[in-house]
């Protein structure tokens, strides 16, 4: 297999038709090209939705309150759900919920209030939070911590607060913790800084927000028992789907909606909306690998068409070589191994191509972190299946040839002037 | 070296079958230097190729050696034609793209020997033809005589004990015929058997025997002889 003679053999016939040599390599080199090309672009869409999506549990549900649209229990239809603390108690006894965060933001959904720092002041979303979120959006801390079980149990007076609160109220390099900020009249003690994991909006939503103990906004802002949405992640082992239908029955029992009523509660479950996501890239790979392998298919087609005219151009040498002594089976492998060659080098050539398109991409997506695409990354078992899949086409395109060739009879030959 | 008896060839053209060789019969000893003449079209090439394995035929008996060579395997023939038999030809097929050297070298290729102890062994070879400055050119810088030359050196280079040469100088100019015919003579006389086709006269006297073909049966120098009125009135 790695005779430097044999090597030499199959270089100085490839050699001694360039032309056709390159033509029959350039379909290769661009099905190879191509298929990392659509493989890259696939990933690219998915590392940029991965990027959106970062830092969210993927077996995430939310659930809020709406209208009802059935009447039940002699109940009107139209009767607005408002979901209240006994709710916690209610949803905490359901065997399928790993973590419960009851939320509630103040001011109502997409409100924003005043908040002020010394003479500095900016408008923001501020949420009442359990410490149970944490498991549900991942932050990390530039400074402090999140809220904890204490400052539900005490009420106390926090608050943990996102970057662009930071930046807004606080001159830059001052450390905030311990510092007190006043929201809508009310001072809060600063415990935590926080920095999203997440990008796009949901990032920019992030480090907008104060994030304040549940407890503690009921009493300092008189709001009564009302729980805004809840947010919660399943047990592992529970399937998303299972766990909505669980929380909506209880809820729909205590609330006295009909069962039938699937507008009375919204929900958003991460789980559906991931298994799609995931179907989508599945789909969307299997379509690179189809066409990209076609391409690629078509290349191989043309080095086996070649590969048979050059055998048949090459009759008379062939049958020289039998005359001289050569097997059949040497034949074949010499023909083979013209094929298996041809392909691999032109293949490799747009493998390295194809890497080097890619990260030349990738290093231009890194600068655009708004950019839907994120950085395209073939994986290197992907680099090494083209290549294998590169060497077993050679082998494919050289088979109809190699047989050809194998099949003729030296006197035939001889006498084809 | 090599005998045949009752050799059958047929070849199949459309519905009916042209009879190419019929019955032929004839031994060659070892060492000997024979011609085989006659007219074109006679089956000359054909009975060639089978006493090179190149080709089967239908009837009979093919001993080379002490082998009865029958519808052998591809892969059996191709192994007793690279040990046994060198080959020449008329348009000397040697493969274009290579040198003159490599050419020479390309029956060891198939012997397994590695490539430099083959250039090695070519470049004996090719002085042997007289050619030694010539190793690095390709076919197509060299005239016909140096090409056979070349050719024979190929044919040599597998230590053949029977070299068949198909029409050697039929594409030369006499004087050059006569340079080849010295080669083939000096080759014989080493020892290796060797068998020309030719319709030259001339060539055929350089050898020590001709066997002659007339529609594919091997006829005596008398039946060959009567067809030329002017040499059958000589005879007594
Ligand atoms: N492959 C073939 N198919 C059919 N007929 C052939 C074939 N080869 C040779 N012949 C015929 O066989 C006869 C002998 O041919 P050949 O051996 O080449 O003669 P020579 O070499 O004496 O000129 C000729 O009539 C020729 O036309
Ligand atoms: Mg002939």
């Amino acid at each position: 297999m790695f005779d430097l003679d044999k090597w030499k053999e199959i270089w100085s016939t490839l050699r001694s038709n360039p032309l056709r040599t390159f033509l029959t390599a350039f379909g290769v080199f661009w099905g190879i090209l191509m298929l990392m090309a659509m493989l890259g672009f696939g990933s690219a869409i998915q590392s940029g939705s991965q990027r959106q999506m970062k830092g969210m549990a993927t077996n995430l549900l939310f659930v809020w309150g709406q209208q009802t649209t059935e009447s039940y229990d002699g109940l009107p239809p139209g009767r607005g759900v408002r979901f209240n603390t006994a709710d916690i108690e209610l949803l905490r006894r359901l065997p399928s919920i790993e973590y419960l965060a009851p939320r509630l933001q103040l001011g109502g959904w997409m409100n924003n209030f005043t908040v002020s720092h010394e003479s500095k002041n900016g408008t923001f979303t501020v949420m009442a939070d359990y410490p149970e979120l944490k498991h549900i959006v991942a932050f990390e801390y530039d400074a402090g911590r999140f809220i904890n079980e204490r400052d539900i149990a005490e009420q106390r007076k926090v608050v943990v607060i996102g970057r662009a609160v930071y930046e807004q109220l606080f001159e830059p390099g001052i450390d905030p913790i311990n510092k007190h900020i006043k929201i809508s009249g009310v001072y809060f003690q600063v415990v935590g800084l926080t920095r999203t994991l997440r990008g796009g909006n949901q990032g920019d939503r992030d480090a907008n927000t104060l994030f304040v103990p549940f407890t503690t906004l009921k009493t300092a802002f008189n709001i009564g028992d009302r729980v805004g949405f809840f947010a919660m992640t399943a047990k592992p082992g529970t399937d998303g789907p299972e766990l909505e239908r669980q929380v909506r029955e209880a809820l729909s029992r205590h609330h006295r909606i009909s069962p039938t009523d699937q507008l009375a509660i919204g929900s958003f479950n991460m789980f559906v909306m991931y298994s799609k996501f995931e179907m989508f890239f599945l789909v969307l790979q299997l379509v690179s690998w189809v066409v990209g392998g076609a391409t690629l298919l078509a290349g191989v087609i043309g080095v086996s068409n070649i590969m048979l005219i050059t055998v048949k151009e090459r009759t008379k040498e062939i049958g020289v070589r039998k005359a001289l002594g050569a097997s059949p089976m040497s034949i074949v492998s010499m023909v083979m191994k013209e094929s298996i060659v041809l392909t691999a080098f032109a293949g490799l050539i747009g493998v390295v191509a194809g890497v080097a398109l890619l990260a030349g991409t990738g290093a231009i997506l890194e600068h655009l972190p708004e950019s839907p695409l994120g950085p395209p990354n073939v994986s290197l078992s992907t680099v090494l299946t083209a290549v294998a899949v590169l060497i077993g086409a050679g082998a494919l395109a050289g088979v109809m040839p190699a047989t050809h060739a194998a099949s003729i009879k030296p006197i035939e030959a001889l006498r084809a002037e | 070296m090599l005998r045949l008896s009752k050799v059958n060839k047929y070849y199949q053209v459309g519905t009916h079958s042209l009879h190419v060789l019929r019955d032929v019969d004839f031994e060659v000893a070892d060492g000997e230097f024979v011609a085989i003449m006659g007219a074109s079209g006679s089956g000359k090439s054909t009975l060639l190729n089978i006493l090179g394995i190149l080709d089967d035929y239908d009837s009979g008996e093919y001993w080379l050696g002490d082998t009865v060579i029958n519808k052998l395997s591809e892969s059996k023939a191709a192994s007793y034609r690279n040990r046994f038999i060198g080959f020449v030809f008329q348009s000397f097929n040697l493969l274009p793209f290579k040198t003159a050297l490599e050419n020479v070298a390309l029956p060891l290729y198939y012997q397994g020997v590695t490539r430099r102890k083959r250039n090695q062994i070519a470049a004996q070879y090719l002085e042997r033809v007289g050619l030694r400055d010539w190793a690095d050119h390709l076919p197509s810088e060299m005239s016909g005589g140096q090409k056979q030359r070349v050719a024979i050196a190929r044919a040599l280079i597998g230590k053949p004990r029977l070299i068949l040469a198909d029409e050697p100088t039929g594409a030369l100019d006499s004087e050059t015929s006569k340079q080849i015919m010295d080669l083939l003579s000096e080759i014989n006389a080493t020892g290796i058997t060797v068998l020309i086709v030719t319709h030259d006269p001339e060539v055929a006297s350089r050898t020590q025997r001709t066997i002659r073909l007339r529609d594919g049966k091997v006829v005596n120098a008398l039946e060959a002889s009567a067809s030329h009125p002017g040499i059958a009135a000589a005879v007594p």
